[in-house]
């Protein structure tokens, strides 16, 4: 059967970590690929399409693994969708300058019977080590078809995809391999076996003898699997399997697993003896690799250079994005202002301009910060320099039930102020540990990001002028002190178990290849622009909602106007006709012929100008958004924030940087453009209500409250469940209403800031 | 010839293992990293804080925290000191 019906044949493409697999995925399948996930968890699915002579092939990029058991969710992924997709040719990319690690998760492929094409990468890497193979006298011995490529430069992959069109040609039936295992293992292998093969105990989905391996592995899946299928086989097997078990741990002092991996490893190296294998004898050379971590990974000068490094990928990532993002927010402004002008003043023209255009404009003027981050990421992470902080940091992490790896979610999120949690949180993408990575995700919006920098700015100008430095400096301490102690609070309670088991490879250095860093930048950015458009905008249209509604009752929106008339009649007619022209509603509008008009008229504008702040604070405290600010004064009340404050906050979840404007709004100080703080700075410094202890206590409570909504669905996306999206919320607000209570009932008690 | 754990080799040190007491996932991780008896290793240093310790095996760089090269018996070559 020829499938010309339509259907593309399936092909899987499998391999270790680091073993150039994406680089052979993007040579093969180009720009027509796919980035999603598989359904329901958050490991990456990459699928790709293109043609071989005509045949129409589908080819899926599995994730890396060292494996095929059910540890972790990669390895579980790349099983389940072995046994239940059935590809049609399996490519098990190996490294060929670590053929002996590499082929271990060939031989578990070959048991499970899969048709595999052994794809021997690297090749010109192994020989630059004085390693040779000869792929035919492999192939002979493994059964399958070897075919040697280098994939970053594309050799060997027009002979690797026609052999892979044959095999698919072939429909191999899945036969596995037979492996000898000892004679500890073997007898009661054999016995389970039959057993299983007799009462066709899943062996729809896998051959029996797997089966039986994976239960004398104390393989959780496979034996829950079994238990629902026929329980009764299910327990015998594990009662024999328990016996193997403690008959080996009395006689041997060891487990059935390791005698497992001890004769895959023993059958590898039968494999390769004599003829497969050449090794020079100046093999035992320094890599190029090693003498470069005797530098990057030096005691003294290794933290000193990776923090340089750090820095770099920061000011890179924020500097060069500045100007697009400038870019972006100007165009967006622009096409904010030309439907306004464009659309008549009602709720239509507020809706589009502030709820739509507002909102969409938000989310991807991060667009260039999110590119620039995955890029530096994407250029550590190829040249193999992340693995290498990780190494080098893990110590410090660890203690705080963090990975190694969690620090370039931190330094982008704000660890140096001024980053974006946004990107932060899509940064844990390079932590492979579950609940250290969820934990990284949950305490990464601590830090100070660029949205909260320019209120902290505008706080510190009123109260704390100065001490400007000391106090940015001493903010960016505090956020790492509360980023890294709830995350022991979460890792200690909620996410509580042991460190996932570190065993991580250094990689060797290589340049990473410009096309491989472009597609993984581009796959990446692209994700967020398409998931976080969507829910972005729903939400930043409720939010608009819950600013502008509802109006207030008819009888104060009147007296505003009869005030507006006021001012106006006491002017003589000519005059009344150029205020009126000129922006009867307020706005602060600067005309050319400003200097030419009569002090009269400039009076009266001011006025009006100082109803229209009024009427908005007043629009402002009647809608749900300022009601709710009032009612949350019950709670906020105990840290000192009144509902202006509150409503500013509610604000500030939409997005930091309107806890500025919106606050200016409630102080009827017109909206107040974020650079333009001098004037709400100046008004806060003056109020009686307000002193530095209130001053502080709000700056505690915005460093740690609520992350902003954009930055909660990355939260969703990232752990793939709206629960931990909603936690971060509640858990967030609720750690800031803890502490910057603490913080102001001790200024109180103190007497500070009075 | 003596039986070391590999948290107590030194930079430059060189060993076969002798012995994973290790079961569960980190006795899996560790056997599937190639670390299973009659592997040779060859300690190549530490990181900064003296944890995790990089390893060469076969021909490739791994790194392990302390606590997980506790569980790893080493029989250390002497004279490779």
């Amino acid at each position: 059967m020829n499938s010309n019906s339509g259907e593309e044949s399936l092909i899987a493409l499998l391999g270790n970590p680091n073993c150039g697999k994406t680089t052979l995925f993007n040579a093969i399948t180009g720009a027509r690929q796919h980035v999603g996930n598989y359904p329901g968890i958050t490991v990456e699915k990459k699928e790709g399409f293109f043609s071989v002579d005509g045949r129409a092939l589908r080819l899926v990029d599995l994730p890396g693994t060292y494996s095929l058991t059910a540890y972790s969710l990669e390895e579980l992924v790349a099983r389940d969708f072995l046994v239940n997709e059935r590809p049609k040719v399996v490519l098990n990319i190996v490294d060929a300058s670590n053929l002996e690690r590499n082929l271990y998760l060939t031989l578990q492929l070959l048991e499970l019977g899969a048709p595999a094409l052994v794809v021997l990468n690297m090749v010109d890497v192994a020989e630059g080590r004085g390693i040779r193979i000869d792929g035919a006298e492999l192939s002979r011995r493994i059964q399958a078809p070897v075919i040697p490529t280098v994939a970053r430069s594309g050799k060997g992959k027009e002979e690797l995809l026609r052999a892979a069109v044959a095999l698919a040609d072939e429909q191999r039936t899945w036969t596995p391999i037979k492996i000898s295992y000892g004679p500890d293992i073997d007898p009661v292998l054999d016995e389970m076996e039959a057993m299983i093969a007799s009462a066709e105990f899943l062996t729809d989905i896998y051959p029996a003898r797997w089966t039986a391996l994976k239960h004398l592995e104390a393989d959780e899946q496979v034996i829950e699997k079994g238990r629902e299928v026929n329980s009764e086989l299910s327990s015998k097997l594990e009662a024999l399997a328990r016996r193997v078990t403690e008959h080996l741990q009395r006689t041997l002092d060891t487990y059935p697993e390791a005698i497992i991996a001890d004769h895959r490893y023993g059958y590898i190296s039968a494999l390769l003896k004599s003829g497969v294998v050449e090794r020079d004898a100046k093999a035992d050379r320094l890599f190029i690799s090693d003498q470069i971590d005797r530098v990057l990974t030096n005691r003294f000068l290794g933290p000193l250079l990776m923090f340089a490094i750090l820095y770099m990928v920061y000011q890179f990532t924020f500097q060069y994005s500045e100007l697009p993002v400038r870019w972006l927010e100007d165009g967006f402004a622009a096409l904010g202002g030309f439907m306004e002008s464009a659309l008549p003043p009602g709720p239509l023209q507020s809706l589009i301009v502030t709820g739509v255009i507002g909102g969409v404009g938000g989310v991807l003027s991060f667009v260039p910060l999110i590119l620039f981050m995955f890029l530096a990421i994407a250029f550590l992470e190829d040249t193999g320099y992340l693995a290498r902080v990780a190494y080098m940091l893990d110590r410090v992490f660890r203690t705080f039930g963090l990975h190694g790896s969690s620090v370039m979610a931190y330094i982008v999120s704000g660890g140096i102020a001024g980053g974006c949690a946004v990107p932060g949180v899509m940064a844990t993408r390079t932590l492979r540990s579950s609940r250290e990575r969820l934990a990284t995700i949950l305490t990464a919006p601590f830090m100070n990001c660029g949205a909260k920098v320019p209120v902290f700015a505008m706080l510190i100008a009123a109260f704390f002028s100065e001490q400007r430095a000391y106090m940015l400096f001493l903010l960016t301490l505090m956020s790492w002190a509360s980023a890294l102690l709830f995350a022991k609070l979460i890792r200690s309670t909620i996410l509580r178990g042991p460190s996932t088991p570190f065993l991580l490879e250094l990689p060797p250095y290589r340049l990473p290849t410009f096309k491989g860093l472009l597609i993984h930048t581009w796959e990446r950015t692209w994700q967020y622009i398409r998931k976080a458009g969507t829910t972005i905008l729903a939400i930043s249209i409720i939010f608009w909602a819950l600013m502008a509604y509802p109006k207030p009752p008819e009888t104060v929106s009147r007296a505003f106007e009869t005030r507006r008339e006021q001012v106006l009649a006491k002017l003589p007619d000519d005059l009344r006709q150029a205020v009126e022209t000129g922006d009867a509603k307020g706005a602060p509008a600067e005309t050319p012929t400003r200097d030419q008009t009569p002090a009269i008229v400039q009076g009266a504008k001011e006025e009006l100008r100082a109803i229209a702040r009024e009427e908005a604070e007043a629009n402002l405290k009647h809608s749900f958004a300022g009601r709710a600010g009032t009612a949350m004064e019950a709670v906020t009340r105990w840290v000192g924030f009144d509902w202006r404050t509150n409503v500013a906050l509610t604000a500030g979840f939409a997005a930091k940087e309107l806890i500025i404007s919106t606050l200016g709004t409630a102080y009827a100080m017109g909206e107040v453009p974020e650079e333009e703080d001098i004037s709400l700075s100046r008004r806060l410094a003056s109020d009686p209500d307000w002193n530095r202890l209130k001053a502080f206590t709000l700056i505690v409570f915005i460093m740690l409250y609520a992350p902003c909504f954009i930055t909660v669905i990355c939260i969703v996306r990232e752990s793939g469940s709206w629960g931990w999206g909603l936690f971060s919320v509640l858990f967030n607000t609720g750690a800031a209403l803890l502490l910057s209570g603490a913080v102001y009932h001790i200024g109180i008690w103190l007497r500070l800031g009075v | 010839m003596a039986e070391v754990l590999l948290r107590h080799m030194a930079a430059g040190q060189k060993g076969v293992i002798t012995k994973v007491k290790a079961s569960g996932e980190l006795g899996r991780r560790i056997r599937d990293m190639g670390l299973t008896p009659g592997a040779v290793i060859h300690v190549q240093g530490r990181a900064p804080l003296k944890d995790p310790v990089a390893i060469k095996v076969q021909s490739f760089v791994l790194t392990l925290r302390n606590n997980e090269a506790d569980f790893i018996h080493v029989r250390v070559d002497e004279d490779n000191e």
